[in-house]
């Protein structure tokens, strides 16, 4: 039976997509066979990021009313072996959703694929709603700062209350908190919450801690999830994640602020 | 229309408890019937519970059977047995008569107390309500009350983790937070001055007891992220160090 994953966070432009569509693509590099959902039906971005756009024929809610088979709608990923995407809808809206639906894909893919990654769009409402409520797994993405963690907060009580293994008194959802967009240097100053802040906060095991970085626009625009981009810290980071979701112990990297090279203190840069 | 015919009711009834430290089949025998003859009248037909929880060995379900037909023939009826807390027999599923659970010291004093008050019915009645009472009210919570969540006590509230911002916890009593309360608290929400708060560290965005608040800004004067307690003292909000 196939793992599914929810990507999630409340809060809007912390990084859903980006963590889907790189989390998605690294598990799929480890051998897994994995497919990625757009859950964002009305604004359609994960085929952007995953350098699809021009092959979306048929997409989820096509699928769920049958207008398509899953074969149609499943975009094979050029780069990546073992990947998939089923893009969103751009033309309809979340009430397209309805959960037997949903349930009926994710049944569907389940057969065939190791990993479900579904990409959540932000909010709490129905279409998050939809994303997660069959989910065995959740990776919270958090900014470090305030409003990001309280809506972060908000989502983990919907995990524990309003989930499919919630309603049925199964195990709970195994819950992960990944740190995006950090900046060591404006965590030193103040300006930013700290990891051990919003984990206080939270209360729920670390996944991993994203560095800002330039790469991670660089590889949106170009249509490359930022994991393959083995330079950036970000990809490397991703990385990391991806093999402590799958039970590896990887120490957290990039937290420190880099120290200034003797050339560059030199030149008071 | 609804008149029923009968009503299912909870007694507490005095029985003879048959306590039995060691078994010696022949004399515990003829002692229990050398008893029995010096009163034969209180005997006669009187209840009896076999208790085993304080025997020092494991008897056989043959040497229970024999025990139990012993009993009848000294005029006793049994109606129920204990076995030992721990040390429980292979057989006591076979056994026909009712197993009891262990007399738990609550138990004990519910019983004492029967005894004593025969003679004023009343004050028994008001004791064991009372006990159902405080076994019935508080609330306990493990995991973090989360950003949107609400948790309502009828009686006191207590939760061994945080309180996020944006949460909120009720109760008609008091509330205990084990953790960090960041939230809003409310205690005594029907009106019970007495109520109060206690917190590992507090972070909150409100308290309130009998509908008395005070809110984040005038606590962080006060005091901030120390463990705390807030008490209503003549409609004024105490929070004090604890």
């Amino acid at each position: 039976m196939a793992k599914i994953i929810v990507v999630t966070s409340g809060k809007g432009g912390v990084g859903k997509t980006t963590s889907s569509a790189a989390i998605g693509t690294g598990l799929a590099l480890n051998g897994h066979k994995t497919v990625i959902i757009d859950f964002d039906v009305g604004l359609r971005n994960l085929d952007l990021i995953m350098g699809c756009e021009r092959r979306v024929v048929y997409d989820f809610v096509n699928v769920i009313n049958g207008e398509a088979t899953l074969t149609q709608a499943l975009i094979k990923d050029k780069r990546t072996k073992n990947l998939s995407i089923l893009p969103a809808s751009q033309t309809r809206d979340k009430d397209a959703l309805s959960q037997e639906g949903v349930q009926q894909v994710l049944n569907e893919l389940g057969k065939t694929y190791d990993y479900i990654v579904c990409d959540s769009p932000a909010g709490i409402e129905r279409g998050a709603q939809m994303a997660l409520y069959f989910a065995d797994i959740a990776i919270v993405v958090t900014n470090p700062e305030v409003s990001s963690v309280r809506d972060s907060d908000r989502i983990l009580g919907i995990l524990q209350s309003k989930s499919r293994r919630a309603e049925q008194g199964m195990d709970p959802i195994e819950e992960h908190l990944l740190l995006t967009r950090y900046h060591p240097e404006r965590v030193e100053q103040g300006e930013m919450l700290g990891v051990a802040d919003v984990e206080e906060i939270l209360a729920i095991p670390l996944l991993g801690v994203i560095p800002e970085s330039e790469a991670v626009l660089k590889a949106s625009n170009q249509g490359t999830p930022v994991i393959l981009d083995t330079e950036s810290e970000a990809g490397l980071a991703y990385d990391d994640a991806v093999h402590r979701l799958l039970g590896e112990d990887r120490p957290l990297r990039f937290l420190e602020v880099p120290k200034k090279g003797f050339f560059k203190r030199l030149l008071g840069g | 229309m609804s008149e029923s015919n009968f009503q299912f009711k909870g007694s507490v009834v005095t029985t003879i408890l048959l306590e039995i430290s060691h078994f010696d089949e022949m004399s515990l025998i003829a002692a229990i019937e050398n008893k029995v003859e010096q009163a034969p009248n209180f005997f006669q037909m009187a209840p009896v519970i076999i208790d085993l929880s304080k025997l020092d060995q494991v008897i056989n379900l043959d040497e229970f059977n024999r025990l139990l037909l012993h009993l009848k023939n000294l005029g006793l009826s049994p109606i129920g047995w204990r076995s030992h807390e721990t040390n429980k027999p292979a057989w006591q599923d076979e056994v026909s008569l009712p197993l009891l659970p262990a007399s738990k010291t609550r138990a004990t004093r519910l019983e004492n107390n029967v005894n004593q008050d025969k003679a004023n019915p009343d004050v028994v009645i008001k004791t064991v309500v009372e006990e159902k009472r405080v076994a019935q009210s508080s609330k306990i919570i493990s995991k973090p009350i989360r950003s949107g969540q609400q948790v309502y006590a009828e009686g006191d509230l207590i939760i061994l983790s945080s309180v996020s911002p944006g949460a909120e916890v009720l109760a008609d009593g008091s509330i205990h937070v084990y953790g960090a309360l960041r939230g809003r608290a409310l205690a005594g929400v029907k009106g019970d001055s007495n109520a109060r708060i206690f917190c590992r560290s507090m972070e909150a965005e409100l308290v309130s007891i009998a509908g008395n608040f005070i809110l984040s800004d005038a606590l962080q004067k006060i005091l901030w992220k120390e463990s705390a307690q807030v008490l209503l003292n003549d409609e004024n909000l105490d929070v004090v160090a604890f």
